[in-house]
């Protein structure tokens, strides 16, 4: 097969296992400070005992997500080691202040985890707090660089040369704080639907006593509307993400719409599968002037259409499909947490019919989903460019072979790893079930007995 | 000093840091194997307690490690970068299952924790031996050009004694310094049995440890002449450093003080051996000077933005600033704390 071709599969494949990991490690301190708070607020031990066994979940997580992301890291410089010249010359800030913040979230992580039983309960909310902020510092500032591939700035070439380079006018390229804020929320937000999702799995089954009802019933909540919150921002800032296409890079809004002919008034598609021949979208429902509204906030913005540039500059035609999906996703989210709110909070019912909470279940996954589709459709649509009209993706990648027999040990590696991260915490909540915990002797700091991680 | 220099002086000390954090925390993840199943012993909670809380930090420091050789000298990135595809994808391999089995098999009943811990320990010992490859490949005639390509000759690396003696030193080197770290950890923890027995391995390793470094430094005459004949130049850090060594060595070996039940003064030892490195490394290092990869790229030629490099230096001097609380509190949480230390 071709380099480009298996180098892509390889680095994207890395990026989609780590992006899991990622988000949750973003998502779930902020859930855990957050029931911490509400335990010093309500005085509730439920929510000590949700921080308490959430963090147990995250130790073990990240025992994926740190040596995942290392890979990312370094492979970064392995695969692409021309746009890495790139980097190290003009955007190496974010990396290096991502560090920083790595170290802050190592550290605290540590002191949080294992020094919780002797730290002040200041001390402890102020560790959790410390680890959400290095953990969304990552993502942040790693989103810098994603944001300098479309929007590179700070730099010209003159013959083959990189010359002129401001550093910090790089970091504050102008796709920077949209994409940076993108990235958290829906973090954030895939955080709260992944708790939600496990309290609702608790929930489904039968005979649960009404003490763990109770308990899985706050947590889901608590999921709820911070994962409902959460998804009107992604929304919001979403619409925000689709303008900055418009005036940065045009192509990749075309593609991701379908819209072949530059237009006025031109109309949103949704659903539909792009033809290549026929250059129209087959299947789609077409809503009349939206894109133009959406894209500018007026029915008479000129669209661009992807007759604009040749053909070997267009983005995949397939992102129109991802992209459909991940806005598809947020709406539906937003949906369920309103539902399972307003039956909750303002009918008053204690409980929830099971198809509900079969609808609860999926929407950790669903999330989780629709952070893949962001990503590939981010990073697919700006092909055939590592750096947006600046340099190819074929003229960084790395000449050394055999990069099949590195996919296949890379992805086996993945795999098994994604089998027994799953298998370990499943038996270690088996071995440590809610029962033995619930109402016990209210030390919730306690040893962290049979937990070393 | 210059830039470049500021620049490479600051990755050979962030190359250092890992190196000492990793031997350390690779090493404990092999003894606390090799004593699984001995019985009646607390050798292997001993490594697992210091393993437990540090080994996150120690992996920033990998990142930090080759985020630092990107950005200070992105010259040298794209050389090396395509001459390590396999030795590094390899080595991240190893680390991603040592790092996630080591985790695992803390959250994992007994009877898997044990299989996992194997895993674990014993893809440690490969990984310093694996990563230590760059400094023969980067001593010259290991990398091949072709049209204007680069790529690694793995006939030469496998035929050059260097290698051999690399690995060596590599291994050693770990279990050396780990044993000595664990030896104190547990001097520290008052846990009098382990530490004989750390002090044991330490006593042994020690020798074979020095005569891997000399292995090193008489292979390198043959391979790498130029930088041989630097290190004649640098006589005096290589020397030092092995007084320190017998320095370090013999204090395993001081009576007992009235009150301790065992020979030997530990701390001293760490401090000693510690430094003993730092100082052989600064000898090192100095004698590789001006090149990265000889003989394509110096520290002149690879070297970043002038721009992009205050950028950096700036940030690093907030960063650490604004971390040394965390560091503090770190240390006072898990390397001081009686409470901690010694919990059975
Ligand atoms: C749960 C996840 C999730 C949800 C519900 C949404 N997004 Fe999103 N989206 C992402 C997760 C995401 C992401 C994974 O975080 C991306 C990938 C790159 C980025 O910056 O964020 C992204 C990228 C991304 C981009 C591309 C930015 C670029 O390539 O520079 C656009 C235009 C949108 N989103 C727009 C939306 C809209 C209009 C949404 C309406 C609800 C929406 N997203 C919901
Ligand atoms: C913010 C961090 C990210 C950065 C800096 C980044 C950067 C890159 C780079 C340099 C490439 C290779 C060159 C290229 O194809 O243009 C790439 C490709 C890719 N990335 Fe990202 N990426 C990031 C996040 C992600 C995430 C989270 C995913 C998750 C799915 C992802 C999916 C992919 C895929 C699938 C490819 C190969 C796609 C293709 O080339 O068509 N990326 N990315
Ligand atoms: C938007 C996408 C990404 C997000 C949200 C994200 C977030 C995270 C988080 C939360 C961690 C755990 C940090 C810790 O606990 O120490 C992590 C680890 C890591 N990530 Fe990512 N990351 C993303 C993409 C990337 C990319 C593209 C790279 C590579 C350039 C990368 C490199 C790393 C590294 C090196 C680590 C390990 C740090 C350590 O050793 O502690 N990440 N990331």
């Amino acid at each position: 097969m071709d380099q480009v071709v298996l180098a892509r599969s390889l680095f994207g494949t890395t990026m989609a296992f780590h992006i899991i990991f990622a988000t949750i490690g973003v998502g779930l301190p902020l859930m855990i400070l957050i029931v911490e708070v509400l335990f010093q607020f309500t005085g509730d031990s439920d929510y000590a005992l949700m921080a308490k066994r959430w963090t147990r979940g995250f130790a073990v997580l990240l025992g994926v997500a740190i040596p995942s992301g290392t890979i990312a890291g370094v492979q970064l410089s392995l695969l692409w080691p021309q746009f890495m010249k790139v980097v190290g010359k003009v955007i190496a800030l974010p990396f290096q202040i991502e560090i920083f913040a790595f170290l802050l979230e190592a550290l605290f992580m540590s002191i949080y985890v294992y020094a919780a039983d002797r730290l002040s309960r200041g001390m402890r909310i102020l560790s959790v707090v410390l680890v959400a902020f290095g953990a969304v510092m990552s993502a942040i500032l790693i989103t810098n660089v994603h944001a300098f591939e479309g929007t590179p700035t700070g730099f010209r070439i003159v013959g083959g040369e990189i010359v002129d380079i401001r550093p910090w006018k790089a970091f504050f390229n102008p796709s920077f704080a949209v994409s940076a804020g993108h990235v958290a929320v829906s973090a954030y937000m895939t955080g709260a639907f992944v708790i939600a999702s496990l309290a609702a799995f608790k929930m489904l089954r039968r005979g649960l006593s009404d003490k763990h009802y109770a308990f899985h019933r706050k947590a889901l909540m608590v999921g709820l509307v911070v994962g409902g919150l959460f998804s009107v921002l992604t929304a919001l800032n979403g619409h925000a993400s689709a303008q900055h296409l418009y005036d940065e890079q045009p192509e990749k809004l075309a593609a991701a719409e379908g819209l072949f002919v530059t237009q006025d008034h031109a109309p949103l598609t949704i659903g539909g599968f792009t033809d290549k021949e026929t250059h129209e979208v087959k299947y789609g429902i077409e809503i009349p002037w939206a894109l133009s509204f959406l894209a500018n906030n007026r029915f008479d913005t000129v669209v661009k259409g992807l007759n604009e540039w040749p053909e070997d500059e267009w983005p995949p035609l397939f992102i129109h499909t991802l992209f459909n999906a991940m806005v598809g996703v947020g709406m539906l989210l937003l949906l369920m947490s309103i539902v399972g709110f307003w039956w909750h909070r303002l009918l008053k019912k204690q409980t929830f019919p099971r198809w509900m909470v079969w609808s609860f279940f999926v929407s950790g996954p669903l999330s989780m989903l629709g952070i893949e589709f962001g990503w590939i459709f981010s990073c697919t649509g700006r092909q055939p460019w590592i750096l947006y009209r600046v340099m190819r993706t074929s003229e960084a990648v790395t000449h050394t072979g055999n990069l099949g027999t590195l996919f296949l040990l890379f992805t086996g590696v993945y795999l098994l790893l994604a089998i027994s991260v799953v298998v370990v915490l499943r038996a270690y909540f088996k071995r440590h079930p809610l029962g033995d915990e619930l109402g016990g002797s209210g030390d919730v700091n306690g040893e962290e007995e049979g937990l070393h991680v | 000093m210059s830039d470049e220099l500021i620049a490479v002086s600051l990755l050979w000390l962030f190359v250092f840091v890992y190196a000492m954090a990793a031997s350390i925390d690779f090493g404990a993840g092999f003894w606390s194997l090799i004593y699984l199943y001995r019985k009646e012993n607390n050798m292997t909670q001993i490594a697992n307690r210091y393993l437990s809380p540090s080994w996150e930090v120690t992996n920033v420091f990998i990142v930090l490690v080759v985020i630092g050789t990107v950005s200070f000298f992105p010259g040298a990135t794209a050389v090396l970068g395509t001459v390590l595809l396999w030795p590094f994808s390899i080595g991240l391999l190893l680390l991603t299952l040592r790092s996630a089995f080591l985790v695992f098999s803390h959250a994992a009943e007994k009877k898997y924790a044990r299989a996992l811990s194997v895993i674990s320990g014993a893809t440690g010992v490969f990984l310093p031996m694996l990563l230590i490859l760059v400094l023969p490949i980067t001593y010259g005639g290991m990398i091949g050009t072709t049209d204007g390509r680069d790529q690694l000759l793995w006939g030469s690396l496998l035929s050059s004694a260097s290698t051999y003696a690399y690995l060596a030193f590599a291994g050693l080197s770990t279990l050396f310094l780990s044993s000595l770290l664990l030896a104190d950890y547990s001097h520290v923890s008052e846990d009098w049995r382990a530490y004989q027995v750390y002090r044991k391995d330490a006593i042994w390793l020690g020798p074979f440890a020095f005569l891997a470094a000399i292995f090193v430094i008489v292979t390198m005459a043959r391979d790498a002449p130029w930088m041989y004949d630097n290190l004649q130049n640098n006589k005096g850090w290589i020397l030092s450093s092995g007084v320190l060594y017998v320095l370090g060595y013999l204090a395993l070996f001081t009576p007992r003080k009235a009150g301790s039940p065992a020979a030997g003064r530990p701390r001293l030892a760490v401090v000693a051996t510690v430094f003993q490195y730092l100082l052989a490394a600064t000898g090192y290092g100095e004698a590789h000077l001006p090149y990265i990869v000889y003989p394509s790229v110096t520290i002149q030629s690879g070297f970043t933005d002038e721009s992009t490099f205050h950028a950096l230096f700036v940030s690093y001097l907030v960063g650490f600033v604004v971390l040394t609380p965390g560091f503090w509190l770190f240390w006072r949480m898990f390397m001081r704390d009686k409470k901690y230390l010694r919990q059975k």
